[in-house]
């Protein structure tokens, strides 16, 4: 396995607008979405990005996918910095990075048949016609879709959630991505279609070469599909490591309330108080220290003048908290 | 409901009064009143030009009849219980996040003091924490204000955490109901069984989600017999020929299935993924 993504102290910092005061002072606030991430994903490899609203999991991926340029830091992929790609390089670069979207129901042109959107990509990056029907046949294949002759020529509202979700899956992967991001890729989805879609994303990645990016808030979800998860917390990762030891031994104690958190199909009798305060604070200002130090339930002097650094708690495992003890 | 849906039979009585194609003038005297509803995604139910407390004060007026100089002490009074700053009233809908549109769809509904709350899929579209914020505070109202709660959800562990009783729905029928805990823990009907294995526990070990092959039925035309049938490993040839009665058992657990007294050994055979293989 060689490396495929490494992504290094990443940023993206979105200029708000000022205040009077703010002019005066010269200060230029800013939504920092993202303040300082780094990881690398190997090639077959899939990860998950975990977090609340607002903690810079989609921007991370939409960095990734070079639909925004970062404020700084960069993106490597196949140790080619994306930020330089242009021309035919961009367009290969394209071919081999593609977005699963959240809501299927949105994602297809409702004026498109099903054949004309699944040929759209195969338009743009120029595959000879004689191709597309082949190319079409098999791609619904890889996503189980059956009766192909009777979809294809269906528009979006004849199609159930399920099947237009596997078309918006069919059509990423019809160019012969080498990874893919999946933004909440079944959280518009029912129960019973949420299971058959995480199967199939999670036998395509057995049967491909294939590396994804699962973005979720979901931790029981993001574990069906991902070997491992990146916890993320206002623009920060704060523990990374393999996904099973983060669901039995999480060791931040975000990643300890995200679990508490984790609706279960039980009727339990007592499930405790949540182990965290209050809400996201204002990523204008983050807190100071550590940003998760004003909702921490062990928070400690030090939490809040001592930014923690991401360091290894176990083989391959990363936490940022001053109170993890460091292997 | 749609204009152009009736109440084809069938009754509905609340409170001794029969509101089945009641007209609208006996439904306002209902709504709002005594019972409230607390839309899907509260976040697009709100009006987002007009000030939230503005639009408190439209139910509270017109409803309630409040005197306008009452107005700011009850929205004051609503937004603490549940669980908002109270000076936040004069902020619009987009100032708010998810979380906190759903509490104030949440204080609207209860604006009027209603004895019933009927509230659709109400953590659907929030984050986990915010999820289990939410439905704490729920929970909490219910039993302050000795409030009656319907939740509409697809989502059992909703259930599992807020719910007394629940009844499961397959194709526009009750295909089972009772206490959560006797549906969730023994399912009798085949379709509660298939929910249950589709749905991922952290709790317990990654095991593979077993989803329902197939889908819902087109209701211009149900199939005949039980409608789950189509689907449903454990179909015989009489189930697409008789509809099965709902039967109510002495424990108050009811289902609607012909092979309802093999439930323990279907169980048992439920958990086997091959079983649900399309």
């Amino acid at each position: 396995m060689g490396r495929l993504i490494t992504v290094d102290d990443l940023k993206k910092h979105y200029p708000v607008s000022r205040s009077l005061k703010e002019m005066v002072n010269g200060e230029r606030p800013a939504v920092r979405a993202l303040d300082g991430v780094s990881f690398e994903l190997e090639e077959r490899e899939s990860i998950g990005l975990l977090g609340e609203s607002g903690c810079g999991k989609t921007t991370t991926g939409r960095l990734i996918l070079k639909l925004e340029e970062p404020t700084s830091g960069s993106v490597t992929v196949d140790g080619q910095p994306i930020a330089r790609l242009k021309g035919k390089a961009l367009k290969e670069f394209r071919k081999q990075a593609q977005l699963v979207f959240q809501n299927p129901f949105d994602a297809l042109n409702p004026r498109l048949t099903m054949e004309q959107s699944l040929s759209e990509p195969l338009i743009n990056a120029g595959a000879p016609k004689a191709e597309f029907s082949d190319r079409i046949a098999a791609v619904m294949k890889q996503a189980r879709l059956p009766r192909i002759k009777e979809v294809l020529p269906k528009y979006p509202h004849q199609l159930s959630g399920g099947q237009l979700q596997r078309i918006v899956l069919a059509r990423a992967l019809i160019l012969g991505p080498r990874f893919i991001v999946a933004d909440e890729p079944v959280s518009m989805l029912d129960v019973s279609v949420r299971a058959d879609i995480l199967n199939l994303m999670r036998d395509i990645q057995r049967e491909s070469s294939l590396s994804a990016i699962y973005i979720s808030h979901d931790l029981a979800l993001v574990r069906y599909v991902a070997k491992r998860t990146l916890v993320m917390y206002l623009g920060r990762i704060v523990e990374d490591g393999p996904t099973e030891e983060i669901v039995l031994r999480p060791q931040h104690p975000y990643t300890k309330a995200l679990i508490a958190a984790v609706p279960v199909p039980r009727v339990d009798q007592d499930r405790g108080p949540l182990p965290i305060k209050g809400n996201v604070p204002d990523a204008r200002r983050p807190p100071s220290g550590c940003r998760f130090h004003d909702r921490c339930p062990i928070a400690i002097a030090r939490c809040s003048v001592e930014d923690p650094a991401l360091l290894p708690s176990a083989p391959g495992h990363r936490v940022a908290c001053h109170l993890v003890a460091k292997a | 409901m749609s204009r152009s849906a009736r109440v084809a039979g069938g009754s509905i009585r609340f409170e001794g009064k029969e509101i089945a194609g009641a007209p609208p003038s006996v439904m306002q005297e209902i709504l709002w009143r005594r019972m409230a509803f607390v839309p899907q995604s509260a976040m697009n139910a709100l009006d987002p030009v007009y000030r939230v407390g503005k639009q408190i004060e439209e139910v509270l007026v017109h409803r309630g009849n409040y005197r306008r100089e009452d107005v700011p002490k009850r929205i004051a009074e609503l937004f603490e219980m549940v669980g908002l700053n109270p000076k936040r009233q004069n902020d619009y809908p987009h100032q708010f996040s998810g979380g906190m549109r759903q509490r104030v769809g949440i204080a609207l509904a209860l604006a009027l003091n209603p004895a019933l709350m009927i509230a659709d899929e109400p953590v659907t579209a929030l984050d986990v924490i915010v999820q289990r914020q939410v439905l704490d505070t729920l929970k909490d109202l219910q039993r302050r204000l000795n409030l009656s709660v319907i939740i509409v959800t697809h989502d059992i562990s909703v259930v599992a955490y807020v719910c007394d009783r629940v009844v499961v729905m397959y194709a526009g029928e009750v295909v089972e109901s009772g206490k959560v805990k006797d549906v969730l823990e023994q399912p009798v009907h085949p379709y509660t069984m298939g929910l249950t294995n589709a749905f991922p526990d952290l709790g317990r070990a990654a095991g593979t989600l077993v989803p329902i092959a197939g889908s819902p039925p087109d209701l211009r035309d149900p199939p005949p017999g039980c409608r789950f049938a189509p689907r449903c490993p454990f179909a015989e040839p009489r189930c697409a020929q008789t509809s099965p009665p709902l039967v109510t058992d002495e424990k108050g657990h009811a289902a609607a299935c012909l092979r309802a007294n093999e439930a323990p050994m279907l169980r048992e055979q439920a958990r086997d993924p091959a079983r649900w293989a399309a």
